[in-house]
């Protein structure tokens, strides 16, 4: 048994972390903050220099080909440098893609996301933003060869800058998955301001969208397997990412609370603090350990594989909220000024618990899977 | 990341699979309170006998010491396979997993000759002296004097706290033999007969209404010279080795016995009606047994982190030392939500042989017992997390 990352995967982590503390500092991160779509167009290209754009796409269509374990290595350090921009949106259209696609509309999409030169996303939720996905409301609707779309996606993210938009939508036969590209007749993307400012949010509007019904990804029942199976990896992903937000948060919280004195002491002295900054390295931790197992359980297809990606989620979601909480209590008046970089960590966490469904959400799936009695 | 076993570590959780499947007794049909406690103590020590005649007692012992010098990887596939087949447990625990060790790490040849085979054969069951009224997080201010006389120490003082200690034969007591040196300076370990002169037990019974812990009073015991473990004022290092293997707990078993219990727990709230649908329909406590859940495959992995990191290095990474505080409050959290999902019944001794309302309180101490929750979170921020010494 051996359960942690090998040795190859630790250098690759070093190699991201190292790559980010260089090319993604702080101020570059306020500077994507308050720009309209967070997207760096020079970091996005040395990011796929390095081969990062392209990790879990298989070979034959230019990726590395590595696995989900390699890959949470490096967005563990993504998120511990609240890297902004389209990276998750784009992995997430890619998993779907590479899982529901046809062959030739994998290398259609999946070379050039691979090369860098494409970004995408996936339009899922509605207005009453339910990620379950029976609550996809909207139609496709067929006319001829072609399918029509009429509706609106919200929390969309960084469809501003995406390259192609894959859209959920119903038709007859149950979900269809249509890629809609930049620009397509009838497509308006309005920016909508949330909490996390480095992940834009728009709401997509889809005015009598033509797409050819030969461009539909999968037809059910696979598109729904492929929807589930594509956003895991993406949720494997993003708990990753919130694991290297709370690492960010632990360490800096621990290094404020060394050399903040008060009453002639560093406040790190002094118990109260203490059980704080320990309560921060055990959800650390337990997320690292639940992470690390999902994104294990699903590159082998593990049959736990759906209720290890609920658990990481569900803990995740807890606990990257309360480690910026207790954060926060430790750094004090400091840690609540927009000048103090625990606010980006803070906001991320939120965003990121709400993202994929938060934790209440995940425990309904979970009891679905273990309280209701199963056949068999 | 591979969580497969090898295939010799299969080949070993086979051959124990098949060896508990085979002589398991059934459970002890009689009572286990106090007044019982003769007969149970007779079954239990029957049990670890079986056991270490077929060499499954002391695995991690070395060889000449009747273990099997097994890795850790295996103590861990046998806490999960002994709860996995709901076999009773190895009633000289203490001696096995802490005392024992302790002999083979700082005994002298004698003492291990003496000792040692007699833990694994549960033939002397041993206790540990360790707290005192007033030492109990700060063990090493204890107070019970050992005075050289001769070649003999004499003993007097109280210890507390000490489970096992009313079927106990030998006791590894913790004394104060210098009061003028500073206090981790002046304490000698000694191995003690139970049943010298001067040595009283009282059980001290617990809001469970059991008895498993003792007060222990030791009046003028005189301890041959002998019976010193390690040297003379340097039994502190003997009591870190003990207690490093206290908090070693291996988890695998404990995860076994609460995935047990919370399976229970599910059938129980399939079973409880409540406004007309079963409990387990209702979403608040849903959303409960699902945290259940999840905070226990949270302990499960982190576990399984953690022994990949013993194995790797022969020491425990930082996640080693939050297991005890992960699972101990994670026990109290999840009997609360027992006796939230299953509703007035829940508080009686007679519904499921009382094993809610019973679990529910024996729970209280988990984060005080071996270590409190506020003791292992100090270790935790000074030693993983660098942060100076509160104390």
């Amino acid at each position: 048994m051996d359960f942690d990352l090998s040795k190859a995967q630790k250098l690759l982590q070093q190699s991201a972390r190292d790559f980010f503390a260089r090319e993604c500092q702080p101020e570059r991160v306020r500077e994507l903050m308050a720009s309209d779509t967070a997207f760096d167009d020079a970091l996005w290209r040395a990011m796929a220099d390095q081969g990062w754009t392209g990790l879990i796409i298989p070979e034959e269509h230019g990726g590395l080909g590595l696995s989900l374990v390699d890959l949470i290595a490096v967005t563990e350090e993504m998120g511990r440098a609240c890297l902004p921009g389209p990276f998750l949106s784009t992995l997430w259209a890619a998993a779907l893609i590479d899982r529901a696609g046809s062959e030739g509309q994998r290398k259609q999409y999946l070379e050039p996301i691979a090369a860098g030169e494409m970004k995408a996303t996936v339009a899922l939720l509605e207005e009453d933003a339910d990620w379950n996905l029976q609550a996809v409301q909207m139609r496709a609707e067929k006319d001829g060869k072609d399918y029509r779309l009429s509706g609106r996606k919200e929390f969309v993210t960084d469809a501003e800058v995406a390259d192609v938009i894959i859209c959920v939508a119903r038709g007859d036969g149950g979900l269809v998955l249509l890629p809609i590209e930049r620009g397509a007749q009838g497509l308006k993307i309005a920016a909508t301001l949330g909490v996390d400012a480095t992940r834009k949010l728009y709401s997509v509007e889809f005015e009598d969208v033509v797409a050819p019904e030969a461009n539909a990804l999968a037809f059910n029942p696979r598109t729904q397997e492929a929807v589930d199976a594509g956003t895991s990896v993406a949720i494997v992903a993003l708990c990753a990412e919130m694991l290297g937000g709370m690492q960010w948060t632990l360490e800096n919280t621990v290094e404020y609370a060394k050399t903040r004195q008060q009453f002639g002491k560093p406040i790190g002295i002094y118990q109260a603090v203490q059980h704080q900054c320990a309560d921060m390295f055990l959800m650390t931790e337990g997320a690292r350990s639940a992470t690390y197992y999902a994104a294990w359980a699903v590159s082998e297809n593990d049959p736990s594989a759906k209720l290890a990606v609920s658990v990481a989620k569900a803990y995740c979601s807890d606990a990257a909220r309360e480690v910026g909480n207790r954060g926060a209590q430790v750094h004090g008046g400091i840690g609540f000024t927009w000048e103090h970089n625990l606010q980006l960590y803070y906001k991320r966490a939120k965003a990121s618990e709400i993202m994929f469904g938060d934790a209440n959400y995940h425990r309904e799936e979970i009891a679905r899977r273990v309280v209701d009695e199963t056949e068999g | 990341m591979n969580l497969n076993l090898t295939p010799d570590q299969q080949h070993f959780r086979d051959e124990l699979r098949t060896w508990l499947q085979a002589n398991v007794p059934p459970p002890f049909a009689g009572n286990t309170s106090e007044e019982e406690k003769g007969e149970y103590f007779q079954y239990l020590r029957d049990w670890q006998r079986k056991a270490s005649d077929a060499g499954w007692a002391a695995i991690s012992w070395p060889k000449e010491y009747g273990g099997r010098g097994a890795k850790l990887i295996e103590m861990a596939i046998l806490q999960e396979e002994w709860a996995r087949a709901e076999a009773p447990p190895l009633i000289n625990a203490l001696g096995l997993y802490l005392i024992g060790p302790t002999i083979i790490t700082a005994g002298t040849p004698e003492q291990k000759a003496r000792f040692l085979p007699k833990i694994v054969s549960a033939e002397e069951i041993w206790c540990q002296g360790f707290s005192e009224p007033n030492a109990g997080s700060d063990v090493a201010s204890l107070a019970t004097k050992a005075v050289l006389d001769d070649d003999h120490f004499v003993v007097n003082g109280q210890k507390i706290w000490t489970s096992l200690a009313h079927a106990a034969d030998w006791c590894l007591l913790l004394t104060r033999t210098d009061p003028d040196a500073p206090k981790h300076k002046g304490i000698t370990a000694l191995l003690v007969d139970m049943h010298s002169p001067g040595v009283v037990v009282r059980p001290l019974k617990q809001m469970t209404g059991d008895a498993s812990f003792n007060e222990v009073f030791f009046d003028n015991v005189r301890v041959p010279v002998p019976n010193v473990l390690g040297e003379i004022n340097k039994g502190w290092q003997t009591a870190i080795t003990t207690l490093m293997n206290e908090r070693a707990n291996l988890g695998t078993g404990t995860y076994i016995a609460f995935k047990r219990n919370l399976d229970e727990l599910i059938e129980r709230a399939r079973q409880t009606k409540r406004g007309g649908k079963p409990a387990s329909q209702n979403p608040i406590y849903r959303q409960k047994l699902a945290q259940a859940y999840v905070e226990l495959e949270i302990f499960r992995l982190t576990n399984m982190r953690s022994l990949t990191r013993i194995s790797q290095t022969g020491a425990p990474g930082p996640e080693g030392s939050i297991l005890k505080l992960q699972w101990s409050e994670f026990n109290q959290r999840f009997q609360q939500t027992a006796m939230e999902a299953l509703g007035p019944h829940a508080q009686l001794w007679g519904f499921d042989d009382g094993r809610w309302v019973f679990n529910y309180l024996r729970t209280r101490a988990n984060t005080i017992e071996a270590g409190t929750s506020e003791i292992l979170r100090n270790i935790v921020a000074e030693r993983v997390l660098g942060l100076p010494k509160s104390y």
